[in-house]
């Protein structure tokens, strides 16, 4: 490659990832093309991590980069020299790699398997390369207990171990599938240009995933940042207790002690805090369409429970229930909590689609001595009412009551108002903030819990 | 330092200290391009090591300084040294005021902290900022000026430029999030759990008596344990433990009986040990 053809791979991968969102300065990007020189071309392993070191500031990137310098330096150009051999050849050969752990033939196997199988479209090569039509032609996860007899056959595996064969197969099998997605996007690239691929086919990191969109995996994800997120809330919550703590003076006791100086405050008192831990009231709406903010907001919530005296969480469809007890309890396993709320509070009555007029009503009527003049309320929802009536008149008596009452909404801003959305007339009674991402999400946890 | 990777790995691995392909690569790139390293993992991966072994393996010696809540500049750059300086006052009785104040600010009455003590070094030295996400927000502001241009500003003194830039490693376990301007003085490592066969070298490297079929099904199952989605998953610091744990009992394989009463050396929640047992099929703990 010649040098101005590196500059502009480099410049072209430090766009592609601040269009996702990292936030790349020119002297990374002068320090990134100074590693290159340093490390070569020889091994591409050392270069990927060599230009991860330099421009990425956070692990959970790292993801994003792979995806990314995968598209800007590929491992090859076009099509793999050898003849692509049929499927079941494919097969044999994909179940004899897996067996034996051969992690550089797998990779081949990919590539082979996309130049073979993904190729679609009516001119001589193809129009385009697909990674799930490789997948559905292939079908690597029925490989499964071809290798693990391969193996056991063999004597691989006996005793304790033994049990574990399947889950590290099956790892391996995912391992193959994420490798068959690179090389399909890197052929597509070559097709259509990587800076528009890098662009739109690349996932972005898990905390930008918009919850009403995110799949299954980046759920779960999603879950595994709870614990680290709510260290980080805390300490921040911590600093700003602190801060918050010093500053003001007590006039009555410091001109009380200027006594002793003849008039003259030499010293001043400051005045001493009252260490109260206020009280969170969380309303989540717990519909299938919300469900996945409603769940990772509980969770974060109840990771940081020993920052607040008391936190009661209730959901609601379209009636309300106190959850508290399931989230305690649900510590242990997180993927499960969404379906176990579902099953055993008492949220639906008559029919199963959200209705926040009835909810919010009955929340005031029931469970209204939960708020107080030290509680802060946080209502979790998309506030489409599906056409009933908002019950304007309960949020109002509800933010009498509490001391603030925040509402996280995860739509865009854009789409409040439309269809049957009720969130402007809400937003008018409380503070309404646009939650679509973990990102967004922490921010506002940390700026809106009070200390 | 070093003049390629392989260099950096090889000599690592002479002082024990087994790198991955990305640690290589990154302490290399460190030295050539003279920036600072930061990183970050979870705990027990071997962060402290690295800067350890770096400075073992340059023959430097090793400038620490621990970082806790409420560490400032008195103990973290310098400080002068008041009882010496009111010793001094006294003593000298007849001399003139403006004499007396130019002495007292020397560098006779600096009391360097491990800052300074790295930068103004003649030897080779490897400067280890340890815990930084511990300190408070103020003392990073600190260390950016150390970071990017290896110097510190004494006002009574002066600026002091070291005249032989030291490698600095910064560890973090991302308790905090670092301020976005540390972040960018420094190359970025994110060392995670290593692959399995770098972590059964690592094991056999640090239990010298462990049986090789031995040391690969605890490394599978620590593989295992990792992919499990626990609160503490276990780290290459409680895989060595183990593994020094099952020698001691005299295991020459694993079964389900040692597995079970040992699980506590390496799963440290008790919700951890219940969830584990029920997914390797053990019976009740």
């Amino acid at each position: 490659m010649s040098a101005a053809d590196v500059t502009d791979r480099l410049v072209g991968l430090v766009a592609a990832l601040r269009a996702h969102g990292v936030r790349i300065g020119t002297g990374e990007s002068v320090d990134a093309a100074q590693a290159v020189t340093e490390l070569g071309f020889t091994d591409r392993e050392l270069l990927r991590e060599g230009l991860a070191a330099t421009l990425l500031h956070t692990p959970d990137q790292r993801r994003l980069f792979d995806t990314v310098f995968d598209l800007y330096f590929p491992h090859g150009v076009g099509a793999p020299g050898e003849d692509p051999g049929d499927r079941d050849d494919l097969r044999d050969r994909l179940a004899r790699a897996l067996a034996d752990g051969d992690e550089a033939l797998v990779a081949r196997l990919a590539i082979e398997a996309v130049d073979g199988l993904g190729g679609y479209g009516s001119s001589p090569g193809a129009d385009g390369w697909s990674s799930y039509q490789t997948l559905e032609r292939l079908r690597p996860q029925t490989l499964l207990a071809r290798v693990r007899d391969d193996i056991r056959g063999r004597g691989g595996a006996d005793g304790f171990t033994d049990r574990l064969l399947e889950d590290e197969i099956r790892r391996r099998i995912e391992a193959f599938r994420a490798l068959v997605a690179t090389e399909a996007r890197r052929r597509v690239a070559e097709r259509r240009g990587r800076d528009e691929i890098a662009r739109r086919a690349v996932a972005p990191t898990a905390d930008r995933v918009d919850f009403l969109y995110a799949g299954k995996d980046r759920l779960a994800e999603l879950r595994r940042t709870v614990q680290p997120l709510a260290r980080k809330l805390a300490t921040r919550m911590a600093a700003r207790r602190r801060r918050a703590a010093r500053g003001t003076i007590d006039l009555r006791r410091t001109l009380r002690g200027s006594l002793s100086t003849g008039g003259v405050p030499m010293r001043p008192v400051l005045r001493r805090r009252r260490p109260s831990r206020p009280e969170l009231v969380l309303l989540c709406d717990v519909s299938g369409s919300v469900s996945g903010f409603s769940d990772f907001t509980m969770l974060l919530v109840q990771a940081l429970h020993d920052q607040f005296s008391k936190v009661r969480v209730f959901a609601f469809v379209n009636r309300v229930d106190e959850v508290t007890g399931f989230l305690r309890h649900g510590v242990a396993d997180p993927a499960g909590l969404g379906a176990r709320i579902q099953s055993e509070a008492r949220l639906t009555a008559y029919h199963g689609s959200s209705d926040y007029g009835v909810a919010l009503g009955e929340f005031a009527e029931r469970h209204g001595a939960a708020v107080g003049p030290r509680t802060t309320v946080f209502v979790l929802g998309d506030a489409r009412t599906n056409m009933s009536d908002p019950n304007l008149a309960a949020v109002r008596r509800i933010a009498e009551q509490a001391r603030h009452v925040h509402w996280l909404n995860p739509e865009p801003r854009s789409l409040w108002g439309t269809g049957d959305s009720a969130a402007p007339e809400y937003a008018e009674l409380v503070a309404m903030h646009e939650c679509r991402n973990a990102h967004q999400l922490g921010d506002l946890v940390g700026r809106l819990l009070p200390v | 330092m070093f003049t390629s990777v392989d260099e950096v790995s090889a000599r690592l691995a002479e002082t024990g200290y087994l790198a991955s392909p990305a640690v290589a690569t990154t302490v290399f790139l460190a030295d050539r391009l003279g920036k600072p390293l930061l990183v970050e993992g979870p705990a027990g991966v071997g962060k402290t090591e690295l800067a350890k072994a770096v400075a073992h393996v340059a023959g430097a010696r090793l400038v620490r300084l621990q970082c806790y809540e409420g560490v400032d500049e008195s103990r973290a750059l310098y400080e002068w040294n008041h009882a010496k300086q009111l010793l001094r006052i006294s003593a000298g009785r007849d001399e003139t005021w403006d004499e007396t104040r130019t002495d007292i600010f020397s560098e006779e009455f600096l009391l360097p902290r491990p800052l300074l003590t790295a930068i103004r070094g003649d030897e080779p030295t490897v400067l280890l900022i340890d815990e930084t996400d511990k300190a408070d927000v103020e003392v990073e502001g600190l260390l950016l000026e150390v970071l990017s241009d290896f110097q510190v500003t004494v006002p009574e003194l002066g600026t002091i430029t070291a005249t032989r830039r030291p490698f600095v490693v910064l560890t973090s376990n991302a308790s905090r999030e670092l301020s976005e301007a540390l972040r960018r003085r420094c190359l970025f490592l994110h060392i995670g759990f290593p692959e399995e066969e770098l972590e059964r070298r690592i094991v056999r490297l640090k239990v010298p008596g462990i049986d090789a079929a031995l040391a690969e099904s605890v490394v599978r199952v620590v593989g295992a344990l990792r992919a499990m989605d626990l609160r503490k998953a276990p780290s290459v610091a409680e895989t060595i433990d183990w593994a020094r744990t099952l020698l001691a009992l005299g295991a020459t394989t694993l079964d389900e009986s040692v597995v079970r009463d040992s699980l506590g050396v390496i799963l440290k929640h008790q919700d951890d040990v219940l969830k584990a047992a029920a997914k390797l099929d053990l019976d009740a703990v």
